[in-house]
């Protein structure tokens, strides 16, 4: 705890809580790295050393886990940094690659499946016509001529619907836009995935499988850790790669093997984002919601 | 006190025993397993125990709002109607605040959910608020029934100042739990088929159809059991008033049903699937459908006839009829098209699992065997004088 003289009243109650809890769960022979999970606070409360004890915490359990070295990062947004996304809807094949390539990056249970993208099949004759959608379709046979796909996922709005709903604030906005779950705070209500007007959001039905040759092991604490049975977990742009030094591309980007899928910086007039906003044919899903998304669609041919 | 009681009595006890029992064992598998073990998925990701939490807050609210006509129509015992209204009210809360502990996909994390030690998005979130209004709604109603069972067993007068006015209160909270549950829904705006303002209005609608039919058939049980005396005036008066909501519920529901059918937009799709079916195959919960709007009908004509609803077998009949109808609307048809078909067109078909069925089964059970005990120790004091001098002399 703190060496602080001026503990505010609610610090106090907390830790008074705290040690009541860890004295309850200790006696039941809960212990160690599971107490100290149970009483994690909500990722925006931490301190920095708080935080590094905590992803220290996370790779060990991986590693106990998956017996996999791993390297979890809690890397903040930068400055002056807006993502946002583009998908050329007249260039989409819909041969699932983003799916697949999301899946593995992002360390998703695969029993039960997990996928943060759906494509959907539709007819071209209908347009973008919901109830004609198909997201069973068999994908050795695609594009099928009459059809057209139409590849669904976070559309990381500006008024996200999901944040407003979620009781215990355990998911938010990041000052680049992303919106994120802490794993460790969501309660498992399910609110935001019945706000989500996009089927974004996933629950873990059950505790997550990933074969450990599968694990991909850089991660970002609000992004691709493997997840916990009861917790909601949604794409994140892949926080892991696009943040820091590096700054690549999420997966599915690199991964769509006829360029339908565009990323960069919303704030900066160079960015091929800008291009298409200003120079193609662009419109948003269910734009009537209001809930500004910074996922585009557009017409690139 | 609670020991003593005849064979039903037991075989009352009994039943609710095994109900939790075996329940406690499927929740167990539950917590062990996650909620895989429900047929619940992201389709349709909330289902059979949130149905069955907004029809016991809707029981809750309805309970305590029988005190206001029992007051104005001085149906005479006031003192034991408003412990009867608020012990149901206590009861069906404690079975919601259950339903939506076995929905949370990590209840361990319940302290989350919690003021100043968690975190709680207020006042943005509608969870949020339900989670504050039903906590304080059960601390009323608890603070009032105590107050008076407590100064019943020592031989005073209860607190004026304290319940009267506690009393008061829970009548307006009694309408905010219910519409704030509703609101629950009708904020999301991703789901058209509960984005209607009359939403709150038919929540308000059902819940005093369904509330007073169980605590008719309660009035007479314990008129029968019990010196509790009601007047027949009375039961019948209830009867008239449920006639009006009954009313009210079915043309607020004839209101929604005229705009979505008029109207034909795509949103059309939700009634679509809960009356018939959708790309031509009937969907499972459609004769479920039909039975609420059946049996909603039916128990209207049953109350509204002097004649029928003077009748005590009819009346009865009545009750039962719109209890059920109300607990499939509630239970299915309020919740199930919400999400069928999703957000993003998807038809998931979902029917309880035996899990759910099971843990909510065990979760009424509790909820019984609360308001058994709850009765049994009220009228114990009510009725049988029960108070500190009978147990000293007892001692002598």
């Amino acid at each position: 705890m703190k060496k602080n003289t001026d503990l505010t009243r609610r610090e106090f109650i907390k830790g008074a809580a705290g040690i009541a809890g860890a004295t309850v769960l200790a006696s039941c022979g809960l212990s160690g790295d599971a107490l100290e999970a149970f009483l994690q606070k909500h990722f925006k409360e931490l301190s920095n050393d708080e935080k590094a004890e905590i992803l220290k915490r996370i790779e060990d359990e991986c590693k106990a886990k998956y017996g996999k070295e791993v390297a979890v990062v809690g890397t903040p947004a930068e400055e002056g940094v807006l993502f946002a996304y583009a998908l050329d809807i007249s260039r989409c094949i819909g041969c699932r690659r983003c799916v697949y390539g999301c899946c593995e990056e992002n360390n998703q249970s695969r029993d039960p499946q997990i996928h943060w993208i759906t494509v959907l099949e539709m007819d071209k004759s209908e347009g973008v016509n919901l109830e004609k959608a198909n997201s069973y379709y068999e994908v050795d046979k695609v594009p099928q001529p009459d059809k057209f796909y139409f590849p669904v996922a976070c559309q990381q709005c500006e008024n996200p619907p999901c944040v407003k709903v979620c009781p215990v604030k355990a998911t938010w906005k990041e000052p680049d836009g992303i919106v994120v779950v802490d794993y460790n705070w969501c309660i498992g209500c399910r609110c935001c995935i019945t706000a989500c007007p996009y089927g974004a959001r996933h629950f873990n039905w059950a505790e997550p499988k990933i074969p450990t040759d599968e694990l991909n092991p850089s991660m970002h604490y609000l992004g691709n850790r493997p997840r916990m049975k009861g917790c909601v977990e949604k794409c994140t742009f892949c926080i892991q790669r696009t943040r820091g030094e590096e700054k690549k591309y999420p997966k599915c980007v690199e991964v769509c093997p006829v360029g339908a899928r565009k990323f960069g910086n919303l704030l900066d007039p160079s960015s091929e984002i800008r291009y298409i906003l200003a120079n193609k044919r662009v419109f948003i899903f269910k734009e009537e919601l209001n809930t500004r998304p910074k996922f585009f669609y557009y017409y690139g041919l | 006190m609670i020991a003593k009681g005849n064979i039903a009595y037991y075989c009352w006890l009994i039943l609710l025993l095994i109900l939790i029992l075996q329940g406690g064992f499927a929740y167990l598998h539950q917590f062990e397993k996650g909620l895989i073990v429900t047929n619940m998925r992201d389709q349709v990701s909330w289902a059979f125990y949130i149905g069955n939490f907004t029809f016991l807050v809707g029981v809750a609210a309805a309970a305590v709002m029988l005190v206001i006509p029992a007051y104005v129509y001085n149906w005479g015992p006031i003192k034991e109607i408003v412990v009867y209204g608020e012990l149901l009210a206590v009861a069906a809360i404690s079975m919601c605040l259950g339903f939506v502990l076995v929905d949370m996909g990590r209840p361990d994390r319940f302290w989350h959910l919690t003021p100043i030690i968690g975190i709680m998005n207020f006042p943005s979130s509608l969870l949020a608020w339900d989670a504050i209004v039903l906590n304080i709604y059960l601390l009323v109603n608890l603070t009032v029934v105590t107050n008076i069972l407590y100064s019943l067993f020592m031989k005073k007068h209860y607190n004026h100042k304290i319940v009267l006015p506690l009393v008061i209160f829970s009548i307006p909270m009694a309408v905010s739990i219910h519409t704030v549950t509703a609101f629950l829904y009708n904020g999301m705006a991703a789901r058209p088929y509960w984005n209607s303002a009359i939403l709150a209005p038919r929540f308000l609608a059902s819940a005093f159809c369904s509330g007073p039919a169980i605590l008719l058939i309660l009035f007479q049980v314990l008129r029968k059991t019990t010196s509790f005396r009601i007047k027949d005036e009375a039961i019948h008066k209830v009867a008239e008033l449920m006639a009006y909501a009954m009313f009210i519920n079915l043309f607020l529901f004839f209101a929604e049903v005229f705009k979505e059918y008029y109207s034909n937009t795509q949103h059309i799709v939700y009634m679509n699937y809960l009356f018939f079916g959708l790309n031509g195959k009937m969907s499972p919960i459609a004769i479920w459908g039909w039975l609420s709007v059946l049996f909603g009908v039916i128990a209207f004509l049953i109350f509204l006839f002097p004649k029928t609803r003077k009748n005590f077998v009819a009346m009865n009949i009545g009750c039962v009829m719109i209890y059920t109808s109300v607990y499939i609307e509630k239970g299915i048809a309020l919740i199930i098209p919400g999400y069928t078909p999703t957000v993003l067109g998807e038809i998931y078909e979902y029917f309880p699992s035996i899990h759910e069925l099971r843990i909510s089964a065990a979760i009424f059970g509790v909820g019984f065997l609360l308001f058994t005990l709850m009765i049994k120790v009220s009228n114990s004091l009510l009725f049988e004088e029960l108070s500190i001098e009978t147990i000293k002399n007892r001692e002598q």
